[in-house]
């Protein structure tokens, strides 16, 4: 027995109303970020004490830009959806988790577009 | 439904910590402490937009010795949170639950991120890091 309707059966979306989507995102960020961290490290130790021109240089090279806009995505996606996991099995007020959940998906956004604008500038502004 | 006071699984004061539990929540406490290391990603991309000055002010900071320690937990945790992220999107796809096979990736994640912290730091060292 079942007590989903046909229709809630078919679409399985569950309770929270969007199925597997917020496990899998994670695990779709999760196997994004292997390649894009291991490239990043070895980047940035590879650039150890390189200068101010340098770093503008690298960071604004085109393979590199878009690497690190797929860097920052990934990065600040995944971790929305970690904190959200974390905040929900720790923060147990109805207020003060609702509270969390929002700082989280307000700061991580915020964070993510700030670093996102950062390369966009070095890449395309004047410096 | 009243569910506040039901015992929670696993029960903590008794669960006797093992191998497979204790990577398992150092894997929630690397994710954490990796999210406060983003602020420091972001600090450093701005400071990069803002110019040299700003740069070299950030630059000072990370490169002090209390920066570099940081810096060093950062990415041991990286690599702990990257291979055990791994361990688990094997575990995802249905493989290495038999107890021994569990214990084997364990450890081997665990010497796999030592290595590769290793690796990373002896890289920028001969970078010219230092
Ligand atoms: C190499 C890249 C990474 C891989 C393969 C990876 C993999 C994973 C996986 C599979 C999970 C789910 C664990 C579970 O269901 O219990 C997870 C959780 C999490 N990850 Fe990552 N991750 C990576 C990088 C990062 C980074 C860079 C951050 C932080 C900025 C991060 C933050 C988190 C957080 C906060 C959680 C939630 C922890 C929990 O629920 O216990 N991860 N990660």
């Amino acid at each position: 027995m079942s007590l989903l309707t046909p229709l809630a059966r078919v679409r399985g979306l569950g309770s929270a109303n969007e199925g597997a989507h917020h496990w899998w995102m994670q695990r779709l960020t999760a196997v994004a970020l292997v390649p894009l961290l291991i490239w990043f490290v070895a980047s940035l130790a590879f650039l150890a004490g390189a200068d101010y021109a340098r770093i503008t240089a690298w960071i604004g090279h085109p393979v590199v830009a878009v690497l690190l806009l797929l860097l920052v995505f990934a990065l600040f996606y995944h971790l929305k959806l970690g904190m959200q996991v974390v905040i929900e099995d720790y923060v147990h007020g109805k207020f003060a988790k609702l509270v969390c959940l929002l700082g989280n998906s307000f700061g991580t956004i915020l964070l993510g577009t700030a670093c996102g604008y950062a390369v966009l500038e070095i890449a395309f502004g004047g410096s | 439904m009243d569910s506040a006071n039901r015992p929670l699984s696993p029960h903590l004061q008794v669960y006797q910590p093992q191998l497979t539990s204790v990577l398992s929540i150092l894997h929630r406490m690397t994710g954490v402490w990796l999210g406060v290391g983003t602020l420091v990603l972001a600090y450093w991309l701005i400071a990069a937009v803002m110019g040299p000055e700003a740069y070299g002010t950030a630059q000072d900071i990370i490169g002090s010795w209390l920066g570099l320690l940081f810096l060093f937990g950062w990415s041991y945790a990286l690599f702990y949170h990257l291979c055990n992220g791994i361990r688990h999107l094997f575990w995802d796809a249905g493989y290495g639950y038999d107890l021994e096979v569990a214990a084997r990736s364990g450890w081997a994640m665990v010497l796999f991120s030592i290595i590769l912290t290793v690796l990373a730091w002896g890289l920028g060292i001969i970078a010219g890091g230092g």
